[in-house]
């Protein structure tokens, strides 16, 4: 079956969230550790910012990426009608 | 959808219900210990207590349907779903190692609790709802549909066996270890008493047994990881939430730190380090002289003492070292090879807790980064790619609930990666504070206790009767084994502990046992040899190679294979070259074909494996290959093979599939139905 203007939608959508939380992904991950020296000048909560990002800021910031990624699908799911719970 | 979630309050009530109970079993032992209950039965009581629970689990979720027996029927809420994620995810490494490799490396280390969480971003965004909505049994599967034909599948089952045969053995190693140090069974007694805990779980019930298994497991290690610290940190600082507060413990570690480096009984003990490296390293150039020279200085010595009136005791340990002696030139490389490393090791300038990429010049430092990077990124697509864990999501019943499961498996690992870092910089202070620079002879009774099995060890190389830091050398494991007693905690909490390690090791085997045994089965045996079969007959065969896997397993892991540990860390970078590209191309590229899936799989995992044998070993004496070893690829260690296995990996898909026709049009449907959900129109 040809796909229809709505799973376009749809699609685009799924991917520009995707594609923007992977984005914050990456720098927290790769971005951040690479100036982990540069950022360990700094302290937070009485630690090296660098040594804290590592060790608890990025862990935080994914699980926000996670709970975001699923906040957002699941309410497109709604807005496109498709969500399993109203089948 | 209404039932499901009446369950799922009482399944909550269920766990709460039982968490309270075991908490009590912990307070009814403490308790019982205070009335003079001997630590050999607190072992037992929480060796076989939980064992039994283990089992009861097992036994009423026992099943004889396919779909029950691998998604578990696909009813598990995602907030189950997660803890259950969790307690597989975590392994008795994670457990029992990652705190002391924290602890050993400082902020290097922290690659892993990045890595090891950060994967999951990427589980929850690139794979876990599409397999979800593709709703089969297991991964290769997934590979087979998308790509057509057997070869995919069978590539994709080989990967599985290679990633996950070495962590399962490494899972009953942990168990065997856990056992022999805490109940006082013999190793290899410990082992199948493991492989009996792992069956009763796995053997009946198939995935939903495991699944309730690793929930009530999960509750047990979390516990168990964060009492210690938590009763560590309120010693420490009056507050018994260690996370938040061990910054300013760190800070009390570098003033330490700075203080113990530049001791000058410390510079000392590093310089003879430093020469017992270069006198290594001397013998090592004079091959095969040294060795004869070797052993006539030893059996001169042995004779001197015998005609001379010297205790047996001491002709004796001359005697087995002489006994010990490698037997040629090529073992006696290998071995004063690693004995070099370990004195330079130990005669290095130390590195501050807290320090980021330490290097004597930029060029070294840049080098510590690029690892670092690698290694986080091999974790993290190896934790994205490993069957075990992916095949959780499966058993959710809804693509939403797979993806809110993401993110309450995410959030309960957390709680145990959050809390590593702590353990490492309590212990430090501990020991910094506490040991370093006191009497060898009146060093607290927790050191002895564990350099009796090999944990720790101590040599006073410069002779001042006193301990410097480089003279004191701890295995990983020791520093989540030993904190009860380093915070002198009753003995019941060294119980919890090892009950903890044991919940995490029997989570994770379960998991892979079952992993293997699926993809043997329902791949191999049902989709490729016998499509026809009948269900019992599938769930036969299931069951037997599940039982041949697990006693295969144990039986390696009871020959006590040194670099199994080693290897593990392995399984991540195969993993991660092997599947991730071939499964992220799958859902995000409808061009990519079999051709080009089926070479980039095979090229990833074989260039990892040629990487990482060729940087590693020099030599693989039972396979009698010597002088192997290759100079790494800009610098990348072994343990980060899969940064080159993953961009072949990708490559190769990308060109071959360009170079071969586009795949059917049914493939391409499929990639719709996989990516989008039923729309009305």
């Amino acid at each position: 079956m040809p796909l229809t203007r709505k799973q376009e939608a749809y699609w685009r959508r799924n991917l520009t969230v995707s594609a923007a939380l992977l984005t914050i992904w990456f720098v927290v991950s790769f971005v951040a550790s690479f100036f982990a020296r540069e950022l360990n000048e700094f302290t937070v909560f009485g630690f090296p910012l660098g040594f804290y990002m590592a060790a608890q800021g990025s862990l935080i910031i994914y699980v926000f990426i996670v709970g975001y990624y699923a906040y957002c699908m699941n309410r497109l799911d709604r807005e496109y009608g498709v969500d399993e719970e109203h089948r | 959808m209404r039932d499901v979630f009446d369950v799922s309050i009482r399944l909550r009530r269920y766990f709460t219900l039982y968490t309270g109970v075991f908490v009590a079993l912990v307070l009814v032992l403490g308790v019982l210990e205070h009335f003079g209950l001997p630590p050999r039965w607190i072992g037992y009581s929480f060796l076989f207590l939980t064992i039994i629970l283990y089992a009861t689990i097992g036994v009423l979720a026992r099943t004889a349907n396919v779909s029950e027996y691998y998604v578990a029927g696909r009813r598990i809420p995602a907030i189950f779903n997660g803890m259950a994620t969790g307690a597989d995810w975590m392994s008795a490494a994670s457990f029992m190692g990652l705190a002391g490799t924290l602890y050993l490396s400082g902020y290097q280390g922290l690659a892993y609790v990045m890595g090891w969480t950060g994967g999951y971003v990427l589980v929850a965004l690139l794979l876990a709802p599409y397999l979800r909505r593709f709703g089969q049994y297991t991964i290769p599967d997934f590979l087979g549909e998308r790509y057509g034909g057997n070869a995919a599948r069978l590539v994709g089952v080989a990967a599985v066996v290679l990633a996950s045969f070495v962590y399962v053995v490494a899972q009953i190693y942990g168990v065997g270890l856990i056992t022999s140090r805490f109940v006082g069974l013999q190793f290899e007694v410990g082992v199948f008493v493991g492989l009996a805990g792992i069956l009763v779980c796995s053997f009946l019930g198939g995935m939903r047994a495991v699944t309730w298994t690793q929930v009530a497991q999960y509750v047990i290690l979390i516990v168990a990881y964060i009492v210690p610290v938590a009763m560590l940190s309120y010693k420490a600082t009056g507050l018994p939430l260690p996370q938040f507060v061990y910054g300013e413990v760190l800070a009390k570690v570098e003033v330490l730190e700075t203080r113990l480096f530049d001791d000058p009984a410390e510079l000392e003990a590093r310089r003879l380090y430093r020469e017992r490296a270069d006198a290594i390293y001397e013998r090592i150039l004079n091959l095969p002289d040294s060795l004869h020279e070797e052993r006539q200085r030893l059996s001169q010595k042995i004779n001197e003492l015998k005609n001379g009136d010297a205790r047996m005791r001491d002709i004796v340990v001359y005697e087995r070292q002489r006994r010990e002696l490698p037997q040629n030139a090529d073992e006696a490389r290998d071995r004063w090879d690693s004995a070099m490393h370990v004195a330079a090791e130990r005669g290095a300038t130390p590195t501050h807790h807290s320090t980021a990429y330490p290097g004597n010049d930029e060029s070294e430092r840049n080098l510590a980064r690029v690892n670092f990077l690698a290694l986080v990124f091999c974790l993290m697509l190896g934790t994205a790619a490993l069957p075990h864990v992916l095949m959780r999501y499966y058993t959710t019943p809804t693509v939403r609930e797979a993806r809110n499961s993401v993110f309450w498996s995410l959030f309960f690992i957390l709680l145990l990666y959050f809390t590593a870092p702590a353990y490492a910089v309590f212990a430090k202070f501990e020991i910094y504070s506490g040991v370093i620079g006191s009497s060898i002879a009146e060093l607290p009774a927790w050191i002895a206790a564990w350099s009796k099995v090999g944990l720790v060890a101590i040599e006073d190389i410069n002779g001042d009767g006193l301990l410097q830091l480089a003279e004191l050398t701890l295995n990983p494991d020791v520093i989540v084994l030993a904190t009860p007693e380093i915070a002198g905690l009753p003995y019941v909490i060294s119980g919890l502990v090892a009950a903890g390690a044991l919940a995490a090791a029997l989570s994770t085997a379960d998991g892979l046992l079952l992993t293997i045994a699926g993809a043997l089965s329902h791949d191999v045996y049902y989709k490729i040899y016998r499509p026809q079969a009948s269900t019992q007959w599938r769930l036969l065969v299931s069951k037997t190679l599940l039982l041949v896997v697990a006693v295969l397993g144990a039986t390696v892991a009871a020959q006590k294979p040194a670099s199994i540990l080693f290897m593990v860390s392995w399984a991540f970078s195969i993993a991660a070259a092997a599947f991730f590209p071939a499964l992220v191309c799958g859902i995000f590229w409808k061009r990519a074909n079999r051709a080009g899936a089926v070479s980039g799989m095979l090229v990833g995992m074989l260039l990892t494996i040629y990487y990482l044998v060729r940087v590693q070993f020099d030599s693989i004496p039972w396979l009698g290959i010597h002088g192997i070893g290759m100079a790494p690829w800009f610098g990348i260690q072994s343990v980060s093979a899969g940064v080159w296995g993953v961009a072949a990996g990708f490559v190769t898909i990308v060109v071959v599939s360009l170079l071969t026709p586009p795949p059917a049009r049914s493939i391409q449907e499929f990639v719709e139905q996989v990516r989008y959900p039923q729309m009305r129109v």
